[in-house]
């Protein structure tokens, strides 16, 4: 019998600590597959943030760094500066990167850092239990605003890509999501094609990736992706942000 | 010898580029901008890499990240500054990066002023950040001083990796003295030494080469054996790493503690009090954490009272009392307000200790 597919080694053997349903399952896969096809086994730093992918040094097979809430960009800057030479990246959450680390991720898109940030936006924190996020949205409940996001109190929910794509020093932003087959594939290539500019040093780039919740969003799987579906890209579209290199 | 006539700052600055710093990140604070104004110019000459964060917090996570690839990394800044750096430096120390930090101490709390303290020796001592634990302190007393202590900072701070602090004040960054440089450094990651780093690792090789820098924990037995790890180094570091300074102590009736630059002043009075046949003498910590206990109570024990003396409104005398129980009185002067007591201050609360006996 001939193996046709296999589980990419950039991924430990560590069991998932991810809830059912839960996006961050195939957003790591999609990582992990970018690292090994990037062919840059060896010289490849990853960056944990906090919230619910804090474990993510247990899962990606290469050497890892664990980052201070939303303090993941200025530790790949670190990183990056002192081996300018090797593939840097950042796997971030909504909550780590859209509000404690709103300072850290414009500097580093705003100086062309040559990182890679995921950012997976499930417009929640899971971590410490379902609270509202800055990208939570108009009358989302959450524990925290139990009511239902009120716009005229707390804001309108955060665009991140927008802003980013607005940098001057940004040089690619895409937004995708994993909710099906043909969005899933197009995660991937824009993963792979952030990682490509990075190791042809050309600058900061995000994928941000809209991604479910259903323990917090008290939806089972299959409704959190309808939900997402119907609410969440709507208002956050998918799409090419920033592609400094696009004709 | 050849002697320079130097800026603290930047004699500073560049003792830490001879002592093989090839990264430095930090940002503006009076007053000790000087430094990254010297780095900004020095780090590329000597193929290093000077960056100018956005703000402390994102500069202590650059350290952070840089030092986690075994490179040598120093940043700088002024108490509220270093008060914002107090997140990443304990997660510095959880994580067990060895790297330098300077406080060049300016008035608190809050904006305080920009004129030269001691307020931040609680901070630096017993801990700024969360978390049990320590950084290996040292309070120079003159610019020669803390060369002389960065040519061996960053080994101090790979041998136990441990963030080491530098605990300096405004008079020191800002006044100029003849000063003799070491030889440069040139430092090289030696994998094989810094086996914790990120040197390099894919799939394949011994997962036991991987790094995982972190200073999380979740199992609270495993936050355990961590914390007893780091609490070890910690009493190694007290065994073997105390500095201190003792100045006429054999045989006086008063002794003086003081630590950085009012040490300095406090030599000047007693100069002063021994011309008038007065005994006093002066017991200075290099390292304030740890702290020479044992060494104190060796140097006041034929003391009749000792003064301490600070820029602040008496931090260190908790620890002189904590070295000396009620042995020897312990008596205090000093200013909490950026004003540096002066030799005649110290003269006349000296001589009212003196009437008093």
């Amino acid at each position: 019998m001939s193996v046709v597919f296999e589980k990419t080694p950039y991924l430990t053997d560590k069991q998932f600590h991810y809830c059912p349903g839960c996006n961050h399952g195939i957003i790591h896969r999609l990582v992990a597959e970018c690292l090994e096809e990037s062919g840059m086994g060896g010289n490849i730093v990853g960056v944990a943030p906090v919230g619910c992918s804090v474990f993510a040094y247990d899962y990606f097979n290469v050497d890892m760094v664990e980052a201070a809430h939303g303090r993941a960009p200025a530790v790949a800057t670190g990183i990056k500066r002192a081996k300018p030479d090797s593939l840097v990246f950042t796997y971030q959450g909504d909550g780590d990167l859209a509000s404690i680390g709103t300072a850290e991720i414009v500097h580093a898109a705003h100086r062309g850092e040559k990182i890679c940030t995921i950012f997976v936006n499930n417009a929640i924190y899971g971590m410490t239990g379902g609270q509202m996020a800055p990208t939570s949205l108009v009358g989302q409940k959450t524990t925290t605003s139990p009511k239902g996001r009120d716009e005229a109190w707390c804001g309108a929910p955060i665009k991140m890509s927008e802003m980013l794509a607005q940098v001057p020093g940004s040089y690619y932003i895409e937004r995708c999501a994993v909710n099906n087959n043909a969005n899933i594939i197009k995660t991937k290539k824009a993963i792979k094609k952030a990682m490509q500019y990075q190791m042809e040093g050309k600058g900061f780039c995000m994928i941000e990736v809209l991604s479910t919740c259903p323990t917090n969003w008290g939806l089972s799987p299959v409704e959190a992706l309808k939900w997402l579906e119907e609410n969440m890209i709507p208002y956050y579209p998918l799409g090419v942000y920033k592609d400094k290199e696009a004709k | 010898m050849a002697l320079t006539l130097m800026k603290g700052s930047e004699a500073i600055a560049e003792a830490a580029i001879r002592a093989g710093a090839r990264f430095f990140f930090g940002y503006p604070i009076t007053p000790q901008t000087e430094i990254p104004e010297y780095m900004s110019a020095r780090m590329p000459e000597v193929g290093g890499c000077f960056l100018q964060a956005e703000s402390e917090v994102a500069a202590i996570n650059m350290v952070y990240g840089a030092a986690s690839t075994g490179a040598r990394v120093i940043t700088s800044s002024s108490s509220p500054g270093v008060s914002l750096k107090q997140e990443g430096i304990s997660y510095c120390a959880g994580a067990q990066l060895p790297c330098v930090i300077l406080n060049v101490m300016r008035g608190g709390p809050g904006l305080g002023s920009i004129q030269a303290s001691q307020g931040d020796y609680s901070q630096a001592t017993k801990g700024g950040g969360n978390g049990d634990y320590h950084l290996l302190t040292y309070a120079p007393a003159s610019i020669q001083e803390a060369i002389d202590i960065f040519s061996f900072a960053f080994d101090k701070a790979e041998q136990y990796r441990v963030p080491v602090l530098f605990l300096a004040d405004g008079i020191m960054a800002q006044m100029m003295e003849p000063v003799e440089m070491p030889e440069m450094v040139e430092y090289k990651v030696d994998p094989e030494k810094k086996p914790w780093a990120c040197t390099g690792f894919k799939p394949g090789d011994d997962p036991k080469k991987r790094a995982v820098i972190n200073s999380l924990y979740i199992n609270t037995e495993e936050l355990t054996v961590h914390n007893n790890e780091l609490q070890a180094i910690y009493r190694e570091i007290e065994k073997n790493e105390v500095m201190f300074e003792t100045y006429k102590t054999e045989d006086a009736d008063i002794v003086i503690t003081a630590f950085g630059t009012v040490a300095r002043i406090a030599k000047s009075a007693i100069n002063d009090l021994r011309a008038q046949g007065l005994k006093v003498g002066l017991f200075r910590p290099i390292t304030v954490w740890p702290f020479p206990y044992a060494q104190l109570l060796d140097a006041a024990k034929g003391a009749k009272a000792i003064l301490d003396v600070e820029a602040n409104e008496g931090q260190m005398k908790l620890d002189v009392q904590l070295a000396l129980g009620d042995k020897v009185p312990v008596h205090y002067f000093g200013h909490c307000g950026s004003q540096m007591p002066t030799t005649d201050e110290i003269k006349e609360a000296i001589l009212k200790i003196k009437e008093g006996m």
